[in-house]
């Protein structure tokens, strides 16, 4: 029988292929060869893809070079969001490896946000960890966490290290026993064709009547039109990491499982495939 | 843990039992009567019921308590030579029937069923086994005359011939109240008034005896002899003469009995032993609080509690087997009606005040006396027999004031009764009319005097009782108040100035009428409606002690409840939990939540698509560049290394572990040992993927662990290390084991085809089999495996290839694996969550006391200067004295004292002493003129306490298991395992499935003597061998017919008796056609490396063939220190036989040399041979 652990070491070590090359619209002095990668999903763009900017930084020009940024079809990749959510949201059900432009002018500054250094990650990624927290403890695990630890955190993700990470990480998932989960589920849910950038609201894991809320359960509530009714086609895909649990799937086992290291659950809801 | 019993009895007489998995209080309705005390132990309970008579309740065991009855038929043949044997003796010769001697005669019939309580399995039927051989002639055994020596073979000088006769009975009332029987010859004890059950550890097993001792209402103290494993209820009562009029008595599981005087002092039973259960003298010890008598006592192994008639407690100090007075008193906390010491010294009691059952929290080995009380509040089941409990406490109370003792036959019929006709009744109650009148007037049915007396004391106390203890409303809780004081005060109930035209007058005439009543009621609804105020009274007076009230208590026992410090009780009050901080929570928080859901659809669907979702993205991709570099991760720390050369000695070394991502992805790591040689700096390192095994080493001072590499397997010369702490070898261990499997990319729980195996130390090991380690016709060499640790401590290991894993541990116990992974040091991430349980293990270490005859003094400890320590380990090489010997590694702990062992081979004297012409010899039981040394066995018991992926099967304890060996495809539904008990019965286990590895329940398998051993092959062969050497094979057994119907004896080779038997698939003569390679693998005694020798070393037989079953030579494995191993799971591409035929014995049968190591102690302390 596989075990929970397992789910994740699955989360954490989930990778994309990505094939990046350089837009057209860039300047070169000669032809940019693409660039493949495999992109860790729970990180987040612009921490990984330092060997492509070195890769592309050769055949250009110090005068056509400003911040890196990337686009998928069009989209401006927002680099604060995870890579799965990227993928998911805007790359799932096509052809692997996934296509991502790099651009190095032109950057789009009312759709995405500047990233001049790894240090504006970490301040992201810990100020996600921090409202996790007020959600699901009202911020007392994680205060009581030392600066080492918040580092901890930080570095396993940023080297990719599981156990040095989770050691850590453990602690953020724990829950007094009868309470049965967290105080509020930390969960975003992703459209692609929306205004918002995504849907945020208090919920709680356990009913007043103290029986487990599911994902589905979030659904009804937030986002009724991803729930199939019967004898209708399916509209909605609901993705997490790239897989569609099932709505029974508790939300607590989810949170615990199936977050990403900012500790939130990330949850993409897309068009399903028309055929 | 198995969970076990508290039983207790409350005021009305109803005994109550609450497991310690459980949480709530189960009525025992199979009592009809109402019991005064109880005393449990673990596989039983006594009582006194309100007739005054003895009742007992045996637990139901998948083992039943059978007992051999046999008579031996005797016969000469001289007599007449013509007809051969007659049956016809000499009036000189033995009876034609008689006992083993010959003396007493025994004629079938003449045996009798020592009570009702047994009956007879079969009919006589005639032994044909003979000292381990099947004989040919029905049995008979042949001598030249009796007395003489019996042979199997009939000879010319044969004139006589006896066989043996055997009948088992069994005993039938297991999970019932019988009354124990008093067939007495001699002065029957009055009533009883008080009794307590122990003594279970003065002997060992199979003796298994047990102490009862009794109180009769004169104040004689009786003992009941005989009782042990195959007499449950005891023979007979001895009176015990007593100094004084007792009224209470204790006894505890080891040799400690005190009992209390009338007078208020206490006496203390001496001159307990092994041979003397009874004990020989009385001494006296003054009451705890001068001027105040005491009332109550309770002892544990070294621990006596006492209450004075104050209800003040007391706490004895210094007691234990040598000094069973102890040395004075010491006043505790708390206010209690009486106490008990059950298992383990724990300590429960019932409160004074609100008579609540108490647990004493915080009770260890090292603190005795604990820390607080804490009150036990779960419910009671709720049932609809409140009202026959009541109506039947009422006859008994009527019994008890009339003086009469009456077994009240009533009960079970009102117990059926309409659950209308009860509400009916209930309903009464609170009109009007009845008011307060209605007083209940239930006296109490525990008449002990003790109880009596603190309800009198209580009289004077009413009054200034105005607040009422915590309950749901304070108007109920006022009325229960008041009921309370009525109920347990014998004097105003009989007050007439209390009584009420309503009221009941308690006299043997109402009674009368009420039984009628009730017996009358259940058949006409009707009528109840109109029963007279004393029955609806009566079916009223539950309501204010239903379920939700709190239980009023009269006795509690909790000899049979196994309480360890790492036991959950969930018998506290429940709102403690959930006024803790909110983060305080528990590391098992992630696997509580998904614990019930482990097989939901949901958690399968994210299994498969997360395993889907990774082989489409990553599968053709992973020649792609990784996205982030793995840098190298470095962790240091110091240590000692036994270092490789001359002279070996522990040196100072630092130690590092390097780890960095290796070429494809996977973790790698190098490991550096850095030390000093003539002030030179050098080091020694280690690359991670070639470690093969790291293993903690035995040693009782340091915490060491050995290294190994296949280069140093092939060496017999380990890396051996030790760490300053426990603590930091564990995290060094868990460290680098990690780093070990990440390097080779094994995560998470072994496969079903992993081969397992235990270390001399306790440690298991689980190895992953690889196709090239059966590749033909170059193996990998076996020294190649990879060895990774798994928590937990056994002794024994077997498993096959449906992932079914069983183990035994030293103390017996059985245990099955979970399917998880780690436990034990394994923290975090390297271990499992779901499937971790806590594991205990005891186990014995032996010292020697030697001594040599003299002939001015006799024994002395003053031996030749030649001569061994006088105190030794068993090879006499080494010192070993009571205080210098410590326990085999820092993880145990001593949990008893030394005691001597009785039951070593060979037999003991009375002292335990062995006799020998001289040092080292062979040990015989008693002195003889040629006998100028002796010895005696000391024992003393350790324990360990470890977490690892093992459940516990209780509650049988085993001595050797085996499972069914499964092809890799196999569709086995039920697995068969069958089991040897630690008394030497044949167990069949029923439903064991890949499912529910653990199964249900044992089937017990009949046999004629105690088995040692078992093993069953691919096609269901079982194959047994029974403690005398003699082999069995069971008929037909198959999936049809589990347990199969008979045992077969055959012989077995001549001149050899039989140590082990281990059946492959391949039947026992017959040989498999498909021509698979078979595997046997074994642990030799002895393996020469090229560096040193080790001992236990795991060894396979290479080129072993169907047509070739005795291979051509020995691959040599990891060693030395194992113990055990089990290969069955392996099945990858062939049907496994496993058959240790080591050397010489010429034949493809299916047993030989052992399969483990001697048992030779000394090799145990030393698992790296060197």
């Amino acid at each position: 029988m596989a075990d929970d652990k397992d789910v994740l070491r699955d989360v954490w070590f989930g990778r994309i292929p990505a094939c990046f090359t350089l837009s057209p619209e860039e300047t070169t002095e000669r032809e940019a060869e693409p660039y493949y990668l495999l992109l860790p999903r729970v990180s987040y763009l612009t921490l990984v893809t330092d060997k492509v900017k070195k890769h592309f930084l050769r055949v250009m020009k110090a005068e056509d070079v400003e911040e890196m940024w990337f686009e998928y079809e069009g989209t401006p990749l927002k680099w604060h969001y995870p890579i799965g959510v990227l993928f998911d949201l805007h790359a799932s059900n096509t052809a692997l490896p996934w296509n991502v432009s790099v651009h190095f002018k032109n950057f789009p500054e009312h759709d995405l946000l500047h990233c001049p250094s790894n240090s504006v990650i970490e301040a992201h990624f810990m100020s996600c960890i921090k409202e996790a927290d007020a959600l699901k403890h009202k911020s007392q695990v994680i205060n009581d966490m030392q600066k080492k630890d918040h580092k901890q955190l930080w570095m396993g993700l940023q080297n990719d290290k599981f156990d040095q990470f989770w050691a850590m990480n453990r602690k953020l998932m724990e829950y007094p026993i009868n309470e049965g989960g967290f105080r509020y589920i930390p969960f975003r849910i992703y459209q692609t064709m929306s205004d918002r950038p995504f849907i945020q609201k208090l919920f709680r894991p356990v009913s007043p009547e103290g029986h487990a809320l599911t994902l589905g359960d979030l659904l009804k509530e937030l986002f009724p039109a991803a729930i199939c009714v019967e004898d209708e086609p399916k509209r909605f895909q609901v993705m997490i990491h790239g897989i569609e649990p099932l709505l029974e799937t508790p939300i607590q086992w989810l949170s615990e499982h199936l977050s990403h290291p900012d500790n939130f659950l990330h949850i993409s809801i897309i068009p399903a495939p028309s055929d | 843990m198995p969970s076990s019993l508290l039983w207790a009895v409350d005021v009305y007489g109803r005994v109550y039992s609450l497991s310690t998995a459980g949480q709530q209080w189960e009525h025992c309705r199979d009592a009809h009567l109402e019991f005064k005390r109880v005393t449990a132990i673990q596989q039983c309970c006594w009582s006194i019921a309100c007739d005054h008579q003895i009742y007992l309740y045996v637990h139901a065991s998948d083992v039943p308590i059978r007992y051999q009855e046999e008579t031996y038929e005797n016969q000469v043949s001289w007599w007449n030579p013509v007809d051969g044997f007659s049956d016809r003796l000499l009036p000189s010769d033995r009876w034609q029937w008689s006992d083993v001697t010959g003396l007493k005669h025994q004629p079938l019939g003449d045996f009798q069923l020592p009570s009702e309580n047994w009956e007879w399995e079969a009919d006589w039927y005639v032994d044909e086994n003979f000292g381990g051989e099947p004989t040919e002639k029905a049995g008979w055994t042949y001598a030249i005359d009796f007395p003489a020596t019996y042979t199997k073979d009939k000879k010319w000088n044969s004139c006589v011939r006896r066989r043996r006769w055997i009948r088992y009975r069994r005993y039938k009332a297991q999970e019932t109240w019988v009354k124990v029987c008093t067939k007495q010859t001699g002065s029957l004890p009055d009533p009883f008034n008080d009794i307590t059950c122990g003594g279970w550890e003065i002997t060992e097993e199979p003796r298994g005896c047990l102490s009862l001792w009794a109180v009769s209402l004169q104040g004689k103290v009786w003992f009941r002899c005989g009782i042990n494993h195959h007499n449950p209820e005891g023979s007979v009562w001895e009176e015990v003469p007593v100094p004084g009029e007792v009224v209470q008595i204790s006894c505890g599981p080891g040799d400690l009995v005190w009992a209390v005087l009338w007078e208020g002092d206490l006496l203390v039973r001496e001159g307990i032993g092994r041979d003397c259960l009874k004990g020989s003298s009385w001494v006296m010890v003054e009451s705890p609080d001068t001027g105040v008598a005491a009332a109550h006592v309770a002892v544990g192994v070294n621990v006596v509690w006492a209450v004075t008639k104050d209800h003040k407690v007391w706490f004895r100090r210094g007691v234990n087997s040598h000094n069973p007075c102890g040395s004075g008193w010491i006043g505790m906390v708390g206010e209690m009606a009486m106490i008990n010491v059950g298992f383990n010294d724990q300590v429960w009691a019932i409160g004074f005040e609100d008579r609540a059952v108490y647990f004493r929290q915080g009770v260890t080995a090292s603190e005795l006396s604990g820390k607080a009380w804490k009150v036990v509040s779960v419910p009671r089941d709720s049932e609809r027999s409140h009202s026959s409990a009541s109506a039947s406490s009422l006859q008994s109370a009527g019994c008890f004031f009339g003086g009469e003792v009456r077994l009240q036959s009533h009960a079970s019929v009102l117990g059926d009764a309409d659950p209308e006709t009860e509400r009916t009744g209930a309903e009464v109650v609170p009109t009007p009319e009845m008011g307060d009148a209605l007083k209940p007037r239930i006296p109490k049915v525990t008449s002990d005097n003790f109880i009596s007396e603190l309800v009198s004391d209580r009289d004077g106390q009413i009054s200034r009782r105005d607040a009422p203890p915590a309950g749901p409303s304070i108007p109920e809780e006022d009325h229960t108040e008041k009921e309370v004081e009525d109920r347990v005060s014998p004097a105003q109930v009989l007050s007439p100035s209390q009584s009420s035209g309503v009221d009941p007058q308690w006299s043997n005439v109402d009674l009368e009428e009420a039984q009628t009543h009730l017996a009358s009621g259940p058949g006409d609804t009707a009528e109840t409606s109109s029963l007279s105020s004393v029955v609806t009274y009566i079916l009223a007076l539950e309501e204010p002690y239903g379920p939700d009230e709190h239980p009023k208590w009269a006795w509690v026992s909790g000899g049979g409840c196994l309480v360890e410090c790492h036991t959950q009780l969930n018998w506290f009050n429940s709102s403690t939990a959930t006024g803790q901080p909110a983060l305080n929570s528990s590391m098992q928080a992630m696997s509580h939540s998904i614990t019930p859901a482990q097989t939901a659809e949901w958690r399968k669907q994210i299994f498969e698509q997360l395993s889907e979702r990774s082989k489409r993205e990553m599968e053709n991709f992973m020649h792609y560049e990784q996205a982030i570099e793995q840098s190298v991760w470095v962790k240091k720390g110091t240590m000692q290394w036994w270092r490789d050369w001359k002279p070996h000695k522990w040196v100072d070394v630092q130690f590092a572990l390097e780890q960095f991502s290796g070429a494809e992805g996977n973790k790698d790591g190098i490991l550096f040992i850095y030390y000093t040689f003539n002030d030179e700096k050098k080091y020694l390192h280690v690359f991670i993927n070639e470690v093969t095994i790291l293993v903690p080493v035995l040693n009782d001072s340091k915490h060491t662990f050995a290294i190994y590499t296949a280069e140093r397997t092939k060496q017999r010369w380990p890396i051996r290390l030790a760490a300053p702490t426990e603590l930091e070898m564990h995290d060094w261990l868990a460290l680098l084991s990690v780093s070990c499997c990440d390097s080779r990319g094994i995560q998470g729980p072994p496969s079903k085809q992993a081969i397992w195996s235990v270390t001399c130390r306790g440690d298991i090991f689980v190895s992953e089999p690889t196709k090239e380690l059966e590749a033909i016709p170059y193996p990998t060499p076996c020294n190649q495996m990879f060895w990774r640790q798994v928590g937990g401590h056994l002794r024994i290991i077997e498993s096959n290839s449906l992932g079914v894993v069983w183990g035994i541990g030293y103390d017996h116990t059985a245990w099955v694996h979970t399917g998880g992974y780690g436990g034990g040091f394994f923290q975090g991430l390297a271990s499992s969550t779901d499937n971790i349980y806590t594991q205990t293990d005891v186990k014995s270490v032996s010292i020697y006391e030697n001594q040599r005859w003299n002939p001015v003094t006799g024994y002395t400890n003053r031996g030749l200067p030649t001569d061994r320590y006088m105190w030794s380990d068993a090879s006499g090489l080494k010192e070993c004295t009571k205080n210098n010997t410590k326990p085999p590694s820092p993880n145990w702990t001593w949990v008893s004292d030394w005691t001597i062992d009785y039951a070593v081979p060979g037999g003991t004297d009375r002292e335990g002493w062995q006799y020998a012409a001289d040092f080292p010899a062979s040990y015989h039981g008693y002195k003889t003129l040629k006998d100028f040394v002796r010895r005696r066995h000391w024992a003393r018991k350790c324990k360990l306490t470890t977490t690892g992926p093992w459940q516990e099967v209780p509650p049988i304890p085993l001595s050797d298991i085996t499972i069914l060996p499964c092809g890799p495809k196999s569709t086995v539904e039920q697995v068969p395992l069958w089991a040897i008990s630690n008394k030497g019965d044949v167990l069949c286990r029923l439903g064991v499935t890949s499912l529910t590895p653990g199964g249900s329940s044992w089937l017990h398998v009949g046999t004629d003597q105690p088995f040692k051993l078992i093993s069953i092959g691919a096609v269901h062969q079982v194959w047994a061998i029974a403690k005398d050497g003699s082999t069995f094979f069971r008929g037909s057994v198959s999936t049809q017919n589990p347990a199969g119907d008979c045992w077969y004896h055959i012989p077995s080779p001549t001149g050899q008796k039989l140590k082990q038997v281990s059946v492959g698939r391949t039947s026992v003569y017959t040989v498999d056609e498909n021509g698979t390679p078979i595997h046997v693998w074994i642990i030799a005694d002895k393996v020469q490396g090229s560096h040193s020798l080790s001992c236990g070393t795991v060894c396979r037989r290479q080129g072993v063939l169907p047509n070739e079953p005795k291979g051509h030579s020995w691959d040599y494995g990891i060693g030395g220190g194992w113990d055990h191993i089990t290969v069955r799971g392996n099945a990858m591409e062939a049907p496994r036989i496993l058959m240790p035929s080591l050397t010489d014995n010429g034949s493809n049968q299916t047993a030989a040399r052992p399969l483990q190591t001697s048992n030779q102690p000394e090799m145990n302390g030393n698992p790296v041979g060197c």
